[in-house]
């Protein structure tokens, strides 16, 4: 569905910085796309956004990725209105987000967001109303959500008597429960035990069928493979790669794995579109090769060394994905990153976002 | 295993149980009108409110305490004895006469007959009497008492002693005693008071006092309890979920009022409970009407005073994100309330009528303090109570759009306390 990035765009082949071309969505599903369009934000000297531009679209769930303090919390509470963005703005269905709009987005806040003292189901009815429903369909839906979620017995207690896993359950629900049109979740799936890892996962992935675009920003990258049709890395309060997983995986760097037992040490050495050589534990090449290197001229070396028993392509983790993207951020022309910026972002995090 | 046509496989839907799925939003509710959104939080504040420990243990408390302290007042005010003369039954006429006295000077005696002397005396030793009058003759009235004959009682014992003497010497000439007494009785000292003293004076202070008491604890409750609802929800982020539905305007004021309903309906249940039964006992010596419009300017100033200070403690309240934080940026307003309260119980009933409770009366942030005692004790007059009133409506709608501000510009700013400034311009 999606086109194979051009090679050869950054160091590691990966597409940098807003060359996505948000191709359409081949589907039937109905809704409209967010769009998060060159959002800047400083806090004094330091940058918290630089340029952050990304599209989730209309029934896809989208998974945001970054070291701490990359600027992912700052996105999404710029798209709740919670911050005011220095420049850029936010689309829904093309429009620039409104007060009308913003209130049909279901929102889970990083350090979450329930009244300590108040019952979860009364807290859930509140929020449903305050968002348009009526009584008796606020009633309603938050008995469907607490079901759903596992939390029904649950209703009747204070918030601050639930356990921590329940607690973003009944903080899923209060995003949930009136039925928005669009989904930004920070950090679902942190401190959830692997059963509600796997509720949680399969809401969001019912929400995205239904059309809701979804983003949520986790730092499980496993999970965030598993389940997402998109991944944006952001690193430095910018999106550095984005892309389906098994795109970005692609695109990366590959590594081959050769057993060739007979084979001298260094005989690939020489090979063109080898960037390195090295030897696993059990004596097996390891090369890693140049984005669009021909891996049949590798084998037909390694076959002139002797037998060759095994000979296959290994595709990097998105976490070493995120590595690699993140420790080596290629400098651009246009873009170039301050090393002022780097410095200040460190301290930034060590401040702690206000 | 499949039927017929192999071709038209749905794929088996595994559809999870749950809410009806599909809603992309376009056929979102509509977004609930302004007057829906205020009374949701309202209401929130409300049964919050309601259902506090501090809330529901305080108020039944108060009222006990507010019946205890009448009822001993009651008994306090009962125990001011009146005073118990016996006679013997041949003294009938000087038990009138004494009786004729007592009302005459206004003062709270019985008289009763006893059988003889020595039952008197017994009587008087046992406290049954105050005093007993055991044998009349020329020179007066022989008098038993336990320790020594009170002042008043003595003085009006002398006098019909002495009117006795009168009307023997008055017979001996040959005229009617009756007749003189009648004169007697008319002739007096007429006295025009210039500035004639409320005889209820004392009852009106009191009751100043009081209501100012009331009033005063009642904002400290209640003004502080807005500026912590507030940080609650910033210290929760609860916050970001509302604003994202509820614009700040509508929170901050759903919260004042809420909060300002449940303590006016706390007054309301004290005054309920107090009035009648102050009245009823007679602690509080006044006519219902005065006490009753007394009253209804106390809550009529307790909503114009909570308003003043709720919409400072909102708006300072939001300038900080712990509840630790608090204390340090609502202290000035509670200063506000503690130094006009205190001024005003203890210069009102030393003087009324002084010229700094007058001006303290009208500037409107010590006004609802202030006022309420001045119109209890009755010394405020019309123009001054109205200009009162019209200086802090005009207060308070210029505080609404201030305190606004700044309640917007900075209750979505969590972390280090905000500076007033920054609230201003940010928004």
């Amino acid at each position: 569905m999606c086109s194979r990035p051009s090679p050869g765009t950054g160091r590691a082949g990966i597409r940098t910085r807003r060359v996505w071309s948000s191709d359409t969505e081949g589907g039937e599903v109905p809704g409209a796309a967010l769009t998060i369009n060159e959002l800047s934000k400083r806090y004094g000297d330091i940058v918290a956004l630089r340029d952050m531009t990304f599209d989730v679209r209309a029934g896809e769930l989208f998974g945001f990725v970054g070291s701490n303090g990359a600027g992912k919390t700052t996105t999404m509470r710029i798209v709740l209105g919670v911050l005011a963005a220095d420049a850029g703005e936010v689309r829904y269905d093309g429009v620039p987000l409104t007060f009308d709009v913003r209130r049909r987005i279901g929102y889970m806040p990083e350090e979450r967001g329930l009244y300590p003292k108040m019952r979860v189901g009364e807290q859930l009815e509140y929020l449903a109303q305050l968002h348009g429903l009526s009584a008796a369909a606020a009633r309603t839906a938050t008995r469907q959500w607490a079901a759903r979620l596992g939390i029904e017995t649950r209703l009747g207690d204070e918030v601050q008597a639930l356990s921590l896993g329940n607690q973003q359950r009944a903080q899923l629900a209060a995003a949930l429960v009136h039925d928005p049109a669009v989904l930004v979740l920070d950090e679902p799936f942190s401190g959830l035990d692997p059963l509600a890892v796997d509720v949680m996962s399969d809401v969001l992935r019912e929400r995205a069928a239904a059309g809701v675009p979804v983003v949520f920003s986790s730092h499980q990258l496993d999970l965030v493979e598993r389940l997402c049709d998109r991944v944006g890395i952001v690193s430095a309060g910018s999106m550095v790669a984005i892309g389906p997983v098994d795109e970005l995986r692609a695109g990366g760097a590959s590594t081959l794995v050769v057993d060739a037992p007979d084979a001298p040490a260094g005989w690939a050495d020489t090979l063109p579109s080898v960037l390195s050589t090295g030897r696993d534990v059990r004596g097996r090449t390891e090369l890693r090769l140049a984005a669009g290197a021909d891996d049949q001229q590798v084998l037909r070396a390694a076959l002139a060394t002797g037998p060759v028993r095994e000979f296959a392509h290994r595709r990097p983790s998105l976490a070493q994905l995120f590595r690699e993207v993140v420790t080596h951020e290629p400098p651009t022309p246009a873009d170039p990153p301050p090393p002022a910026t780097r410095r200040g972002r460190a301290r930034w995090k060590k401040e702690g976002r206000p | 295993m499949s039927g017929a046509t192999g071709l038209d496989t749905d794929p088996p839907t595994t559809t999870p149980t749950g809410p009806p799925a599909p809603a992309t939003g376009q056929d979102a509710p509509p977004p609930p009108t302004t007057r829906r959104v205020l009374w949701l939080v309202l209401s929130r504040e409300v049964s919050t409110r309601l259902r506090s420990k501090a809330f529901k243990i305080m108020t039944p408390l108060f009222v006990v305490a507010l019946v205890l302290g009448i009822g001993a007042a009651s008994l306090f005010a009962g125990g001011t004895s009146t005073s118990t003369v016996g006679f013997l039954p041949a003294d009938a006429t000087a038990a009138a006469a004494l009786d004729a006295a007592a009302d005459g000077a206004g003062v709270d005696l019985r008289t009763v007959t006893v059988p003889d002397p020595a039952d008197a005396r017994a009587q008087v030793q046992d406290g049954d009497l105050d005093a007993a009058v055991v044998a009349t003759g020329a020179d007066g009235l022989q008098v038993v008492v336990r320790e020594e004959l009170d002042d008043v009682t003595g003085a009006l014992l002398t006098a019909v002693a002495r009117g006795q003497a009168l009307d023997a010497q008055i017979t001996a000439l040959g005229g009617d005693p009756a007749q003189v007494q009648a004169a007697m009785g008319a002739a007096g000292v007429h006295v025009e008071a210039l500035d004639p003293a409320d005889p209820r004076h004392g009852a009106r202070i009191a009751l100043g006092v009081i209501t100012g008491i009331l009033l005063y604890i009642s904002l400290l409750i209640f003004g502080p309890t807005v500026a912590q609802g507030v940080v609650e929800e910033k210290s929760s982020r609860v916050v970001e979920l509302l604003l994202a539905t509820v614009k700040p305007w509508q929170l901050m004021a759903g919260k004042v009022l809420g909060i300002g309903l449940v303590g006016l309906s706390q007054l309301v249940l004290y005054a309920a409970v107090a009035v009648p039964m102050a009245l009823g006992t007679g602690v509080l010596d006044l006519p219902t009407s005065v006490a009753l419009g007394s009253v209804t300017w106390s809550l009529l100033w307790f909503l114009l005073g909570f308003a003043l200070y709720a919409l400072l403690f909102a708006a300072t309240g939001a300038l900080v994100s712990r509840q630790e934080d608090v204390a340090g940026v609502t202290t000035p307003i509670i200063m506000m309330i503690i130094i006009p309260y205190v001024v005003g119980v203890s210069v009102l009933p030393s003087d009324p009528d002084s010229g700094l409770l007058d001006v303290l009366s009208v500037v409107p942030l010590s006004a609802p303090l202030i006022m309420p005692m001045l119109i209890a004790a009755g010394t405020a007059p019309g123009w001054q109570i109205a200009l009162a009133v019209a200086l802090a409506a005009a207060t308070i709608a210029a505080l609404v759009r201030l305190t606004g501000r700044i309640y917007a510009g900075a209750v979505k700013r969590t972390g280090s306390r905000i500076r007033l400034t920054d609230a201003l311009r940010n928004r």
